[in-house]
Order: C-alpha cells, then sequence, then structure tokens
C-alpha cells in the first residue's frame, strides 16, 4: 500500500460501471462484506452462482471477488473482502479507507466456476473461499438437489458468514482448524459417487489436499477455483490509448471517460452490437496487434490469453495502440 | 378485476388473420393507449412500447417464461410438448442448458463455419441465377439457404429435413392461443414431434456438429444426460423458421428499397447492418409472453400475479419514442439495442448464426446480382408469433 489518502472517485468509463458501496460491515476477523448499488438504483448485469467481479478502487488497482448475495436481487452485488497481509494493499484499502457512499468500478460478472446440475453436492470451502459458494447453497435448495457443506478456518471467529449458514442445519459442518485440526476431507467426501459435484474454493493447499482426494472420483466430478480476493489481476490502464482501425485505415484515440465501440463510431466506423455489457457477443471484433483489456463476460481464460478477438462495447486496451480489423 | 379499471383496454386479437396480415395499425393503436393495455379478449396484458418490453425482456425476476413463453399458462396448463429447457425455463434451471448453449453457437465457435457457408451462399445464388432472373425469393434463397447450412452445422442427416419447417411452424403457432392455425398443425404434432425427437438423440447426430458439441459438454458433467436432447430440440425448433423469415425480411426489404441495395453492393461490409435492420424492421417474430411472478407495477398500472403479459417485439421495434423514422429500412441507421432478437438473459442464443448466414448470403447475393425488384405482389404466411413471407416474387439484374 504506497498511500492511504482518498484519492478522487473512479471516473465512469465503460468498462466498468460505477457503483456505490452502500454497506460495510465487519462480518469477521479481517473480512469486511461490501454491498454495491448503482447510484441511481438501476439494475446491476445478471450473474449465476461462481461469478466474480473486477472491483476497480480509486488508486486504480484491480481485484476480484467472488459474488456471494442474492441473484434475484437485482439492484446490489455482495461482496467479502479478506485482509490479505502480504497482499498489494487492495484488501487494506478496502478495509482501511473505503467507506460507504464511495464510488467504485465494477467489471463483470464473469463466471468460470458455474454450478453444474447435478443430483447430489459436497461443497468444501476453506477460509474466504466461503463466498462463491454461499450463492451455491440456496441454488442447490432451489433445484431440490442434495447438499452439504465442509467449512474450515483458522479460528472460528476468522470464519464469515457463519450467521448465513446456521439455518441450514446439520449439512453444514464447521470445522475451524483450532478446535478439530485440519479438515477431515476423506471422511466427508466418503467413496467416489457417480451424479455427485464436489465444489471446492480456498487457499492452494486445500486445493492440491482436494485434488489428491478426488483422484479416484470419475473424471468431471471435481470443480475448484482458487479464491478470488487475491491480489491479482493487471491494473486498470487509465492513460488513453489509440485504436487503429486497419481495413479503414482510421486511427482514433480512446480517452478514459470514452468507450472502445463509441470511440470507432465517431470516426464513423459502426460496429453492430446488442447488449453493451459484454454478454451477448454481438460486436465480436479481431484484434490484430496490441493487448486487449478483456472486460466481457463471454471469453474464458484460454481464450483471453489468445488475444486475437475482443468485445469492444465494453473492452479496452492494455497497450498504447491496439490494432482491429474494421 | 379491480386493476383493469384503471388500465386501458383493446378488444383487438392480436392472432386473428386481419391483424396477422398487417400488425402495424394495431402496433400503434396499442403504443399510442399507453404503457399497459388490457386485452379484453384473452384476459392478458400486453406491452407495446420500447421501454417497457425491453424492460420486462431483461426482468426476469418478475416477469418469468417457466410458466410459457405463449399464450398457454403453464401453471395451469398442461404444456403440448416437454418445455424447452431454454425458452421455458428461468434461473437457476435456465443456467447450465444456457451455459453450454451459448458457448457451442458463440461467435467464436463459428469461425470455422464462415468460409464455407460463403461458399454454400455463393453456390446457392448461381444456381438460382442459373435457372433464370424472375424467380420467388421466399423459397428460393430465404427457405433454402437455412435448410442447407443449419442442419449441416447441427450434424442431423438428409433425409427428413423436409419436417424441420412444419414443425417450427406449429411450435411458433403453439404460442398463441388455440386458433384455427394452431388446429392445421394438430394432425401432424405426433409425427413430427416423434422425428424431431429422433434426431435429438447421440447416436443420430453427426460426430463435429452443435448437435454432438452438446452431447460432449453432457459428457463433461456440465449439463446432464437427460438434457442434452432438450437442448438440440431446441436449435431444431428455433433455429430454422427463424432464420428463414429474417431472411426473407431482408430480402423483401431490398426489393422496395432499390436506393438501399445500391449501398449495400457500394459497402458490402454493411450485411451485418442490414440484417440486424430487417429484423429491427421486420421483427420476424412478433410476440413473446411472458408471466408476472407477483403483482408488478408497471406504468402505474398493475399486473397481478401469475398473469400473462404480451410483449409486441414488432411494435417496440417501432416504436417512435425509441427510433427515428422507425417505419424506413435504412442502412445508415444503428440498428443497435433492437428486440428483435430479444434481450437479457434469454436473448437469442443463435443470434449469431443467424447473422452469419445472412451476411454470407446477402455478400454472395451483392456481388452477384446489381438490382433486386418485384416481379409480382409478395403473399404474406399467417404464423400466430412469426411475420413470414411465403412468395416474394423478384426479378433481378445480374453483374
Amino acid at each position: 500500500m504506497t498511500s492511504t489518502q482518498r484519492l478522487t472517485p473512479v471516473a465512469a468509463t465503460t468498462s466498468t460501471v460505477v457503483l456505490e458501496v452502500v454497506d460495510k460491515t465487519l462480518v469477521a476477523e479481517d473480512v469486511v462484506a461490501l454491498t454495491l448499488a448503482s447510484p441511481d438504483g438501476a439494475r446491476l448485469p445478471d450473474w449465476a452462482p461462481g461469478a466474480h467481479v473486477d472491483l476497480v478502487l480509486p488508486t486504480g488497482m484491480t481485484r476480484q471477488y467472488s459474488l456471494c448475495g442474492d441473484r434475484f436481487d437485482p439492484s446490489t452485488y455482495r461482496i467479502g473482502v479478506l485482509r490479505e497481509a502480504s497482499g498489494r494493499g487492495g484488501s487494506a484499502y478496502v478495509h482501511d479507507v473505503l467507506a460507504p457512499g464511495d464510488l467504485v468500478g465494477v467489471g463483470g460478472p464473469r463466471n468460470n466456476f458455474p454450478l453444474v446440475p447435478a443430483d447430489r453436492y459436497l461443497f468444501v470451502a476453506g477460509g474466504i473461499g466461503i463466498t462463491p459458494l454461499l450463492p451455491m447453497l440456496h441454488q442447490a435448495d432451489l433445484l431440490g438437489a442434495d447438499w452439504q457443506l465442509l467449512y474450515g478456518g483458522r479460528r472460528r471467529a476468522s470464519m464469515a458468514f457463519l450467521d448465513r449458514l446456521s439455518g441450514y442445519g446439520d449439512r453444514v459442518r464447521v470445522a475451524p482448524q483450532d478446535e478439530s485440526g485440519l479438515l477431515d476431507l476423506a471422511g466427508f467426501l466418503g467413496r467416489p459417487q457417480p451424479g455427485t459435484r464436489v465444489y471446492c474454493c480456498g487457499p492452494a493447499p486445500l486445493l492440491a489436499a482436494i485434488e489428491a482426494a478426488c483422484s479416484d472420483w470419475p473424471p468431471y466430478s471435481l470443480r475448484t477455483e482458487r479464491f478470488a480476493g487475491g491480489d491479482l489481476g493487471a491494473p486498470a490502464r487509465s492513460a488513453p490509448f489509440e485504436v487503429e482501425l486497419a481495413r479503414t485505415g482510421r486511427t482514433v484515440t480512446v480517452g478514459p471517460g470514452v468507450g472502445v465501440l463509441e470511440a470507432i463510431g465517431s470516426v464513423g466506423v459502426e460496429v453492430l452490437s446488442s447488449c453493451r455489457q459484454g454478454t451477448c457477443g454481438t460486436c465480436e471484433t479481431t484484434v490484430l496487434a496490441g493487448r486487449p483489456d478483456h472486460r466481457d463476460s463471454l471469453l474464458d481464460d484460454d481464450e483471453r490469453a489468445a488475444g486475437d478477438c475482443m468485445y469492444p462495447c465494453v473492452s479496452r486496451s492494455l497497450d498504447d495502440r491496439l490494432v482491429l480489423d474494421l | 378485476m379491480t386493476a383493469t379499471a384503471a388500465v386501458p383496454t383493446s378488444d383487438v386479437d392480436p392472432f386473428s388473420h386481419e391483424v396477422l396480415e398487417d400488425p402495424l395499425p394495431m402496433h400503434e393503436q396499442l403504443r399510442e393507449a399507453g404503457p399497459v393495455v388490457y386485452l379484453s379478449r384473452y384476459d392478458t396484458y400486453a406491452f407495446a412500447r420500447y421501454e417497457e418490453v425491453r424492460a420486462a425482456l431483461v426482468d426476469w425476476q418478475d416477469f418469468s417464461s417457466a410458466a410459457g413463453v405463449g399464450h398457454a399458462n403453464f401453471r395451469y396448463e398442461e404444456p403440448w410438448r416437454p418445455p424447452s429447457l431454454l425458452l421455458e425455463a428461468d434461473p437457476p434451471r435456465h443456467d447450465a442448458p444456457r451455459r453450454v448453449l451459448t458457448k457451442v453457437l458463440g461467435p467464436r465457435a463459428l469461425r470455422r463455419l464462415r468460409e464455407d457457408w460463403s461458399a454454400d451462399a455463393e453456390a446457392l445464388v448461381d444456381a438460382v441465377l442459373a435457372e433464370g432472373t424472375t424467380f420467388d425469393a421466399a423459397p428460393a434463397l430465404a427457405g433454402a439457404f437455412p435448410l442447407r447450412v443449419f442442419p449441416d452445422a447441427v450434424g442431423i442427416p438428409a433425409d427428413g429435413r423436409e419436417n424441420l419447417l412444419p414443425y417450427g411452424d406449429h411450435a411458433f403457432n403453439a404460442f398463441g392461443p388455440a386458433n384455427d392455425l394452431v388446429a392445421k398443425g394438430a394432425p401432424r404434432v405426433a409425427e413430427l414431434s416423434a422425428w424431431v425427437a429422433s434426431r435429438c438423440a447421440r447416436e443420430a447426430l453427426g460426430d463435429d456438429g452443435f448437435g454432438a458439441q452438446i452431447w460432449a459438454a453432457a459428457d463433461r458433467g456440465e449439463i446432464t444426460p437427460a438434457m442434452a436432447p432438450l437442448v438440440v430440440r431446441s436449435l431444431l425448433t428455433a433455429g430454422v423458421d427463424t432464420t428463414v423469415h429474417g431472411i426473407s425480411a431482408v430480402l423483401h426489404a431490398f426489393a422496395t428499397h432499390p436506393e438501399q441495395w445500391q449501398r449495400l453492393r457500394a459497402e458490402p461490409g454493411l450485411a451485418r447492418v442490414a440484417f440486424d435492420e430487417a429484423v429491427r424492421w421486420e421483427s420476424p417474430v412478433q410476440t413473446f409472453f411472458r408471466t408476472a411472478t407477483g403483482d408488478v407495477e408497471v406504468g402505474g398500472v398493475v399486473v397481478p400475479d401469475g398473469r400473462k403479459i404480451l410483449m409486441f417485439l414488432a411494435s417496440a421495434n417501432r416504436d417512435p419514442r425509441r427510433w427515428a423514422d422507425p417505419d424506413v429500412f435504412d442502412l445508415s441507421r444503428d440498428p443497435s439495442g433492437h428486440v428483435g432478437f430479444g434481450f437479457g438473459i434469454h436473448q437469442c442464443v443463435g443470434q449469431h448464426v443467424a447473422r452469419l448466414e445472412a451476411e454470407t448470403l446477402l455478400t454472395a447475393l451483392a456481388a452477384r446480382v446489381e438490382r433486386i425488384e418485384p416481379a409480382g405482389p409478395p403473399r404474406r404466411h399467417h404464423n400466430n408469433t412469426l411475420r413470414a413471407w411465403a412468395s416474394i416474387p423478384v426479378r433481378v439484374t445480374p453483374v
């Protein structure tokens, strides 16, 4: 953390929506829950359990957090933020500086950890890894599936959202390490069962342990996600960049308050679009050079890394210059 | 019915032959009546303005699809077939099938088809032109091209493809009330449904088509094996008639707007915009229903829990509150944001397929045809949901 002083509020860009922190609550030691809403009460982009958003802080830092609220409420997002002692300052800023009324940028949501249909689920959470699993429990109930949760943490006081789990009775096993030691994965998982899906989110050692524990389960039984909330992701670029349109031979400078789609349109090149939220794919454009800053909800990680296409309704540029096949 | 007291009421029948022949006057009448109109004949609420239609399409929480997106209310009525896992489902059940199909039909997945479909389009246009310069564009181009490329892409064998259009036509009629159009299709329902179901099985599908990819997703556990055939069925139900009528719409638009055809010829890159403008202008899918999940207030009117709402996509696409000169077919317009493919989580998952079909066909045609003009009066095909042409006689001047 280079500074804890307050910075100017984030500017609206089309790569993110600007949301207001409407609630900030300490829900466990070193874990705050943020509730975010549009300042004008507008509906937020849809999401499904397992999804995460990019949180763009006033410092310019971008961090990813799982959505842990209620998708049936279209006007708010909820995230849980663990203070990362060894992090680069994003979570510290959220804990120490960010306050209700502040504005933050939010990109996405994207989902690399969707809940696939199954008769039965076994959920395993380690620490803040509970966040993507919380909405999955509700969803599993809605789908009429059988499920159980094993939730580990360092100690009870450090484990967030225990209150939200209390109503589930003996389907939830809470196992703080200082009370019951390391998680008994073998005992919880039992014998491999077709039709059961195992979902796990938590720190790397837990993921390694569950991968080992599920090694004799049928393929595709186990689905994992490293917990979002780590200090990852490139900083959102705030400097202008140039977009060169190779076929039309035009170049346009895209400033921070303007979307690529609008900028292209301003020089007379219309790209058909529809949702303008990075969800429908209509405006897909081939990238010839430069690295896109992907902000859409469509491409998976491999496709993002390929960098050969982008959705200019929301995505931007990591480099000074982006060359598009337009 | 207390809520209807304050609601403008209309006794129009949107599914009568008179309206199906030309729905535009009714659209204007309903738009002008108010943001919400009560249709007394069907005991249904209607949205005909862009703002309310788009908001309802997006708001899946208040406006459910799981009780059916047609006139029948599945809360009280038995569906004529097992409901669609996509069109007739809400979150969370909607999530997994939608996610799989979004990937299978995504723009990136279609890249490998572009070259083949361009060649197919060129071959089809050459063959039609070789037969003569006066022809019926509805069957010869709009009907022929999707039936040539789409079933191949899905991976269904050649025999029996003639069943696809009648099956789709009935499915879209069945979203309307039980009128003569539904009765007309009834005798073949069992036979056509059985044929379609037989084409959705894993062993009936080719190795690398959309169908096989849906089954591969089932193998990876992304959907269940029981869901896979119904997801394939969605492709076969919704992927043919809609595209045929969308392409008919753009061909008819060009035949009646020669200056726009010249524009496309000068700038072939406008083919995609042209198709979407035609989808806005004509709205091949005219309507869908939703069901209120509670007492929902819209425009000062309470739509009571469990009641059906009829959304006029076509009317929204010509709402002057949203569009300048909405009745004009104009390639200089940006049609982005039209609701011809719907909007929100149920927005047409095959829209990129439809666009690629239209784009490749228009591009082939524009390279070969200097002028296209009507060669006789066109004739409508009536369907409770679709706006369609039975016949579009044209005369073309090859390059």
